[in-house]
């Protein structure tokens, strides 16, 4: 009966647990084993790779990883999925190609026969090699193709050549417009915060309320506002024209100025109110006690005001970049090709190109890069003073 | 008062259509410790802020040391200012929020260091200087707070109920420490309070405030002793009003006649003439109870006879409820005169100089 209670108690924690597994956990460790996972040659020579695992390397394999190969071969009815393993043998060692052909039909003729009297490639260790690398049905392929990094024939990492892959070029793109973008709000919104907080009734409202209201719209009724709005046929190009001021119209959508403008206005509200909040907090005559004190109401706006709405400031910068580097929709609309972040790539494996694993990967990046950010927060958020 | 220190002419301010300080005079003494003493609301506060230059100023002028200030920003006046919530920078220890006016000032920092010292060794607080704000208690803040506003050597310091959030005791040592600061550094202080034993405490001369005008200035026994109206009479400690009409008014002493026809003689306000509607103000402490039979035409002295109603027990005194003629009266008895059980006639005497007469 004592463990009862505790027992209740964990059931009003029930519904929670349940959501957290099935919508958070659950998907999460999908993703991740998603990304490592390659079962295109596994899953075909399952009992190849089952025998292979135990060879040491050297010479050629035992009869029973041979047996098991033939039987492998002579199991497979899918010529599609022996072929990906074909294309991903030649990868890891050129020849297969013409080898896996002409064992093909060999073995399916004679289900018993030595591969090594169909081609004396059978004999070098190399090529049993590469199918004992790739029989795992793991592999960091496609995180390191997310950074446009790869295995070169004798295992290690290498960049991809020039050309291949713009992965990194568009991370590094999306860390860079996320950072213009924390900026611009940072710029915007800190001095906002500080008038929100040092003003009274019905202007506090006004001015909360220009913040807040951006976040009860649609995410995508605004990206598609900023489209009227800066379009070559929108409001700021007709009035600039009509003004006499330029004769051709502004280039204000579908590169980065459109993408960081509107990104800016839609993430403006998690910079401004934590930087409100914390600031709510100081006491209002700390600016009078510095004037007493001497202080140029610029010197008591650095020392005393600036340091203590640090913690916000630090909440609202690591939010809007967070939140910034999974942009898909407003680069999507408003950017150009250029312009695209990491979000629409994984967007064009996942529903594109059907590569879910390099989707996966790509998402497991951006997730790592949230949670060092999110350290690092953590770090300078735990004690304020100590940070100053 | 040409030689003031600091000195309000008219000095005036307006929220919108409400007038919180109405064309104030003052004028106080360099080295002077005065209070500003009224109920909340009465504008004490707003002519401290005024002075400070957190609040501007809507007419007449403030004049220190002989030149208006009105327009002066507050970081030029040179004024140390102690709040009630203490202000300090809570991101900054003991020692740098105390090192702050200096280091606005541009002080060296050997100089700094050593007036740092010396101003928490003031305040006996040298043990915690690399404490936070955060960490201390509020009696200690308040001492941080008070050295803060002293180490710059302020030409005035202004306290705004600096001692409110305290509790008792630790705000009567507080009280006893600033007042003795104030002798030894020689400080022009002005003090706002809503706490009257706070004010006759620290004050050489009270300003008692009331609707944005001063009712009363002058030093603590002559506001308690001789309140110049109504409002300070009442303000000001406990006492019995009595209405009466002046029948007399021989240069200090006046003759009074009270309700009930009995005569008594009293100090009181002068300008009062023979005729008026007045009020008799008689301090509970002043009166003495004794006997219905006595004799009390031998000692001189105004007599008032009445009934016991009640007496109540405080620690320190007693208080004793008496029903007369001119209605009930209250009296404070030491802890060890004579008990008087309830219904007892009993005679109620003063001294002319323990009554005092104002205007209605």
């Amino acid at each position: 009966m004592i463990k009862a209670a505790p027992m209740r108690a964990l059931l009003l924690l029930g519904p929670l647990l349940v959501f957290l597994g099935l919508f958070f956990v659950w998907p999460l460790v999908t993703v991740i084993a998603q990304s490592v996972s390659d079962p295109s040659v596994s899953r075909v020579l399952n009992r190849t790779a089952a025998a292979i695992d135990g060879w040491d390397g050297t010479g050629v394999p035992s009869a029973e990883v041979q047996a098991a190969f033939r039987a492998d071969v002579v199991a497979n009815t899918d010529d599609m999925a022996m072929g990906d393993v074909t294309r991903r043998l030649n990868a890891t060692k050129s020849g297969f190609r013409s080898l896996m052909g002409k064992t093909v039909s060999a073995v399916k003729e004679d289900p018993d026969i030595d591969l090594a009297r169909i081609d004396d490639r059978w004999t070098d260790t190399a090529y049993w090699q590469a199918i004992q690398d790739n029989a795992s049905p793991y592999t960091d392929a496609f995180l390191l193709a997310a950074l446009d990094l790869e295995r070169d024939k004798s295992g290690n990492i290498a960049a991809m050549p020039e050309g291949t892959s713009a992965n990194a070029t568009i991370l590094l793109r999306t860390l860079w417009t996320a950072g213009v973008v924390t900026f611009c709000c940072l710029v915007i919104g800190l001095p906002y915060a500080m008038i929100a907080a040092s003003v009274q009734g019905w202007k506090r409202s006004v001015l909360l309320g220009a913040v807040l209201l951006p976040l009860w719209t649609s995410l995508l009724v605004r990206t598609a506002a900023w489209m009227i709005i800066l379009q070559d046929n929108g409001i700021i190009n007709q009035a600039l024209m009509g003004l006499g001021v330029i004769s051709q119209p502004l280039a204000l959508i579908y590169n980065r100025f459109g993408v960081v403008l509107a990104m800016t206005h839609v993430l403006l509200p998690f910079m401004v109110l934590p930087i409100y909040s914390v600031l709510l907090t100081v006491p209002g005559n700390l600016m009078n006690a510095a004037a007493s004190l001497g202080a140029h109401p610029v010197r008591a706006f650095l020392r005393v005001l600036l340091p203590l709405s640090f913690r916000g400031v630090v909440s609202g910068t690591l939010l809007v970049f967070m939140a910034a580097i999974g942009y898909y929709i407003t680069p999507a609309l408003l950017g150009g090709a250029s312009d695209q972040m990491l979000s629409s790539v994984i967007a064009f494996y996942a529903t594109g190109s059907a590569n879910w694993s390099m989707a996966a990967a790509l998402g497991l990046i951006l997730l790592v890069l949230t949670l060092i950010l999110y350290a690092v927060y953590n770090r300078l958020s735990r004690d304020p003073v100590e940070a100053r | 008062m040409s030689g003031a220190f600091i000195s309000f002419q008219d000095a005036t301010k307006d929220y919108g259509s409400v007038r919180v300080v109405e064309n104030l005079n003052l004028d106080i003494a360099r080295g002077e410790f005065v209070s500003l003493l009224g109920p909340s609301g009465s504008g004490k506060t707003t002519l401290l802020m005024m002075l400070a230059g957190f609040e501007s100023v809507s007419g007449g002028t403030i004049t220190l040391d002989g030149k208006v200030i009105n327009d002066l920003p507050t970081y030029k006046r040179d004024m140390g200012v102690v709040f009630q919530n203490y202000a300090l920078f809570p991101h900054m220890t003991v020692a740098r929020n105390v090192a702050f006016p200096l280091e606005m000032r541009g002080e060296a920092k050997a100089v700094t260091a050593a007036k740092v010292k010396k101003a928490l060794d003031m305040v006996q607080l040298g043990q915690l200087a690399d404490r936070l704000p955060g960490q201390l208690s509020g009696g200690q803040q308040q001492r941080v707070a008070l050295a803060r506003a002293l180490v710059f050597e302020p030409r005035v310091v202004l306290m705004d109920e600096p001692l409110g959030a305290l509790d008792k005791q630790l705000r009567e040592q507080m009280q006893l420490d600033i007042r003795e600061l104030h002798h030894r550094l020689g400080l022009t202080v002005i003090f706002v309070t809503h706490d009257q034993d706070e004010a006759l405490t620290m004050s050489d001369r009270i300003a008692i405030f009331n609707h944005g005008k001063i009712q009363q200035c002058a030093a603590p026994r002559e506001v308690y002793d001789h309140p110049a109206n109504r409002f300070v009479a009442e303000f000001i400690g406990e006492t019995n009003l009595l209405d009466c009409k002046v029948s007399e008014n021989a240069g200090e002493t006046f003759s009074v006649t009270l309700d009930d026809g009995s005569v008594v003689a009293a100090h009181g306000l002068p300008g009062l003439v023979a005729g008026d509607r007045a009020l008799l103000s008689l301090r509970p402490e002043r009166i003495e109870i004794l006997p219905a039979e006595t004799d009390a035409t031998a000692t001189g002295q105004n007599r008032l006879a009445g009934e016991i109603l009640d007496t109540i027990y405080q620690g320190d005194h007693l208080r004793v409820v008496i029903e007369t003629a001119v209605g009930q009266i209250i009296a404070r008895t030491d802890r060890k005169a004579q008990e008087w059980p309830v219904r007892a006639r009993v005679m109620l005497t003063f001294r002319a100089a323990d009554g005092w007469v104002i205007a209605p």
